[in-house]
């Protein structure tokens, strides 16, 4: 069996050579076609690398779905300050573990992308900005950093094209908010994980003041692919809106869990029931978060769309960070909400009075409702503090908070007023 | 305004006004007297925009915004009071209410703190929270200086100030979330001679200093404006009194002097200025003996002592005396044939505030060294040295001369000693007028930079205690020179006619900001 389930359904791009040891080192990579992309990039000029990016469609696969070439093309070209990539492997998101498996099976996928995503942004350094946990990931990558510099993938005058460029592993040090792109960047320079207000853009002042583009590891991953395949080959699969594949982290209460990387215009239904074998047997799905704990939860009725952007969010959803947690009908709601929001309320940096006190404030209230303290008036409550949370914001980790409160009391309110009615779960069977 | 600079025109709550480019919506709000809640924000320090209590409704936005860092666009509409900004307002005093301890009938900021006001504002007598307040303790910063975590509403102004202003950044957010709390990297104390402005920019009453805790109530105080006394930096004050004393400090915003700072020293110098015993009544030297006597026997005493006398009047006075009052003791020595006049200026450490270069701690421990210049007299190390051999007229201006020697002033023809304290060389003295402290009467200083400075009234003298300007000129009217000056002002204007470097200043002129008086030397590089 491969990697650790495979599904003949799959669109397997990124995915590939997932749990294949030989393809770790930098030998068995150019041996499964690595670099190839990269050698054909430096041939081409950066805009016109920018130019196939913007024609694949691809958007950012760390939760926000903005378009990549067109964040790219907000970088100035004049040369008048150093411009620099930062990828994003700070992956926090709950119930997300995509970014993790790529760099532990592919580092050279990931290097590549970030060379050819430097060399289009004309960036002389780039910074991979990695979660302090992935201890074991972090070794392989800087293994494969060290690999790329003595192959001459990195440093000067890269394969004899004249571009230049180094690539720093940088650690995070614990902190879920040090994902948030503007976090990150202050994180990187030695600050609190702190967002920033943005105007300014990364893009007009990032990392250490210069101009800056934060793109996902995903999202890097896929530029190797697209360049050398051609945007057309990548719009094969997905929806006009959302082309290409994207890797689902699908975990909970499924047979088979774990990554699979399907065509963008994929049933979700199919996906939780085909691909995951759905929930473990004897049990019904009862709930399904398709994006990481900051989107909105779906019921079980409400899955049968697209995994496309568009389409999770026409089904009251967002696609988010492809982090898909199944919940089946042994979930008590208000303990898996209390859960969630408590994440946050550790996680929240405590810049904004709205967030820092209302996801503790949320966490207190559900953690009194899940030991059947709870009151009537609390679920009007819980909805006025989220909608005060939402929108008020640097950043959106108090919406992020907020949402799995308010979506779980709109679609599970049933359960929540057991709760309070009867001092317990009744809902747990 | 510059007229070529662009201007943008804005509409808040219906009002238009047109502002700069670059202005704040906050900013733009103030110049129509639209005052927007906030927290974060201090005029003095960058905005982090993070307390989200002074969101606005912008009309074509699809959220409140952040009016301390939002610029003004031109042709913008903003709401500061519709239902969707008070809604916000509500929420960020809601939010801040849930873990803040309502510990007011204890807490040393009640009666001037924004939260509690913004609370009153927002008009929420009940709270929905019922779950138990986070408890996070207090702490001791400085050695003069409480945290009190409960309280604190991480609005980061102290951070800030350490950062941006001081440029030695010692205090940090440490932890995150609601269990963010203040403090230094290190377990030791950090000390800093500006250190006490983290005080007064903290909206709440989590930094309080430990010398005023639990005195007062903020709303018992009378507020003053005053002027620093404790160097020549000039710093603009507002003065707690209560019952006769001052108990506090705080620096009244003027940024040709001190921005919104002042120094510790300045603090401490002033709570504690005029301390000790003071003169109450005018003495004359009767039959070899000090008497106490009335004013009008007191001026006449002084009287008949202004006349010319061929070996003239010398003076010493002080460097922390007003202008008005140097100017009559410089007339009163006129009078008799004025042949100089030194004061002296003490020293100590000055210390900067790299965020606020024109704010310093100056060595000069005097308020009004450049007023003294101006006015004639002259800075000496050593004023006794400076009148030996005289054998005049001797005027002494609030200089206790605690240096002086027992047989201080035997060769005099007259001695005036015109001060607050007794000493030793006050005792010997013909004629003792008791004067005020700069708390005690109006008058105005001229700082380092030669900025002319307004100070009011703050306490009543004790006993007859009275300016100089007053008693003096009374006397000096009685003998046909000039009239009664009855108040600063007066005296000031009728300075200003004399000397002409103060020309074209008059007192109301100065105002409450004061005025530059024409560029003159200083005699500072003259002195070793």
């Amino acid at each position: 069996m491969a990697y650790p389930h495979a599904h003949p359904r799959e669109a397997r791009v990124l995915s590939k050579h997932f749990g294949e040891k030989d393809a770790i080192p930098i030998d068995g990579w150019i041996e499964r076609g690595g670099y190839k992309a990269l050698d054909k990039a430096l041939a081409a000029s950066p805009d016109d690398i920018t130019q196939i990016v913007k024609d694949s469609g691809l958007r950012g696969r760390g939760g926000a779905g903005f378009p990549t070439g067109l964040k790219w093309s907000f970088m100035p070209k004049d040369g008048g300050k150093p411009n620099y990539l930062a990828c994003n492997a700070d992956e926090s998101e709950p119930g997300t573990f995509k970014d993790r498996e790529i760099m532990r099976w592919t580092p050279h996928q990931l290097i590549e992308g970030c060379i050819i995503s430097s060399y289009a942004i004309r960036a002389k350094h780039a910074y991979i900005y990695i979660r302090g946990e992935f201890v074991d990931v972090v070794r392989i990558l800087n293994q494969a950093v060290v690999e790329a510099y003595e192959r001459g993938y990195l440093g000067k005058n890269i394969k004899g094209s004249g571009y230049d460029l180094d690539l720093t592993v940088h650690l995070g040090a614990g902190a879920y908010i040090a994902g948030e792109e503007t976090g990150l960047l202050n994180s990187l320079e030695g600050r609190r994980a702190e967002p920033r207000i943005k105007p300014p853009f990364p893009a007009q002042r990032g990392a250490f003041g210069m101009p800056t583009t934060v793109n996902n590891v995903e999202t890097l991953a896929a530029v190797p692919h697209i360049v050398l395949n051609g945007a057309d080959w990548y719009r094969q699969w997905g929806t006009s809106k959302s082309p290409g594949t994207k890797l689902f982290s699908c975990c909970g209460h499924l047979q088979r869990p774990g990554n699979y990387e399907v065509p963008l215009d994929f049933n979700l239904r199919d996906l939780v029931f085909d691909l995951c074998g759905g929930p473990p047997k004897g049990r019904q799905l009862l709930a399904l978060i398709p994006g990481g704990s900051s989107v909105p939860i779906m019921t079980a009725d409400e899955i049968d769309c697209d995994v496309s952007y568009e389409g999770i969010e026409a089904a009251g959803s967002m696609l988010g960070s492809g982090g898909l947690i199944a919940m089946d009908d042994s979930t008590c709601m208000v303990r898996a909400v209390r859960r969630m929001v408590e994440f946050y309320a550790h996680e929240s940096c405590g810049q904004c009075t709205n967030c820092r006190e209302g996801t503790s404030w949320l966490a207190k209230i559900l953690r009194r409702i899940e030991r059947g303290q709870g009151r009537e008036e609390d679920l009007p409550l819980l909805l006025d503090i989220g909608a005060n949370m939402a929108g008020k914001t640097i950043c959106p980790l108090s919406d992020s908070a907020a949402v799995p409160v308010v979506s779980a009391i709109q679609k599970f309110g049933r359960e929540f007023e057991a709760h309070i009615q009867d001092g317990r779960c009744t809902a747990v069977n | 305004m510059n007229e070529t600079s662009p201007v943008l025109n804005v509409t808040i709550d219906g009002i238009q006004v047109s502002v700069p480019k670059g202005a704040t919506i906050l900013e733009a709000a103030e110049r129509v007297g639209v005052v927007i809640p906030r927290y974060c924000y201090h005029p003095g320090l960058s905005a982090p925009a993070v307390c989200r209590m002074c969101l606005v409704e912008v009309d074509g936005a699809p959220k409140p915004l952040p009016s301390c860092v939002q610029q003004v666009q031109d042709g913008m509409v903003v709401h500061t009071a519709s239902a969707e900004a008070r809604k916000a307002r509500r929420a960020a005093v809601e939010f801040l209410l849930v873990n803040h301890p309502l510990d007011c009938p204890i807490c040393d900021a009640a009666g001037q703190c924004e939260l509690q006001d913004y609370a009153f504002e927002t008009g929420q007598l009940r709270t929905r929270n019922i779950e138990p307040k986070a408890v996070l303790g207090r702490d001791k910063l400085t050695p003069d200086i409480l945290y009190f975590a409960d309280r604190c509403v991480l609005c980061t102004r102290c951070v800030r100030f350490m950062d941006e202003i001081a440029q030695e950044p010692v205090l940090q957010v440490i932890q995150r979330g609601h269990k963010g709390y203040i403090d230094t990297m290190t377990d030791e104390l950090f000390e800093h001679p500006f250190s006490m402005n983290i005080v007064d920019v903290c909206p709440v009453g989590a930094l309080v200093n430990e010398d005023f805790l639990f005195k007062p109530r903020a709303w018992d105080l009378d507020q003053t404006p005053s002027i620093c006394p404790g160097c020549s930096q000039g710093c603009n004050v507002l003065l707690g009194t209560k019952e006769n004393r001052v108990l506090r400090a705080k620096p009244r915003p003027n940024n040709e002097v001190n921005s919104y700072w002042m120094c510790d020293h300045g603090r401490q110098a002033l709570v504690n200025w005029g301390a000790g015993d003071r003169i109450e009544v005018p003495m004359i030297r009767e039959s070899g003996r000090l008497a106490p006597t009335d004013w009008p026997q007191a001026l006449a005493a002084l009287s008949r002592t202004l006349e010319a006398r061929p070996a003239g009047a010398r003076a010493i006075v002080s460097a922390g005396a007003s202008n008005e009052s140097l100017y009559i003791a410089r007339k009163l020595a006129d009078k008799v044939g004025f042949k100089g006049g030194v004061f002296r200026v003490e020293t100590g450490p000055e210390a900067g505030l790299p965020g606020f270069p024109k704010l310093r701690l100056r060595a000069e421990r005097a308020p009004n060294v450049r007023g003294a210049e101006l006015l004639g007299f002259r800075r000496s190390a050593d004023v006794l040295e400076a009148i030996r051999g005289h054998k005049g007229v001797l005027i002494v201006l609030e200089d206790a001369l605690i240096d002086a020697p027992e047989d201080f002033g035997v060769e005099l023809e007259m001695f005036i000693y015109v001060g607050t304290h007794m000493s030793p060389a006050a005792r010997r003295a013909d004629i003792i007028l008791p004067s005020t402290t700069f708390a005690e009467a109006e008058g105005s200083f001229t700082n380092v930079e030669g900025r002319v400075q307004r100070f009011a009234q703050a306490l009543h003298p004790p006993g007859l205690a009275r300016p100089l300007w007053l008693t003096g000129s009374t006397a000096l009217a009685g003998l046909g020179a000039g009239a009664v000056y009855r108040t600063a002002a007066a005296a000031f204007d009728a300075l200003v006619g004399e000397f002409g470097e103060f020309q074209g200043l008059s007192y109301a002129k100065l105002g409450l900001g004061g005025a530059s008086v024409a560029e003159a030397e200083s005699s500072a590089a003259n002195v070793s």
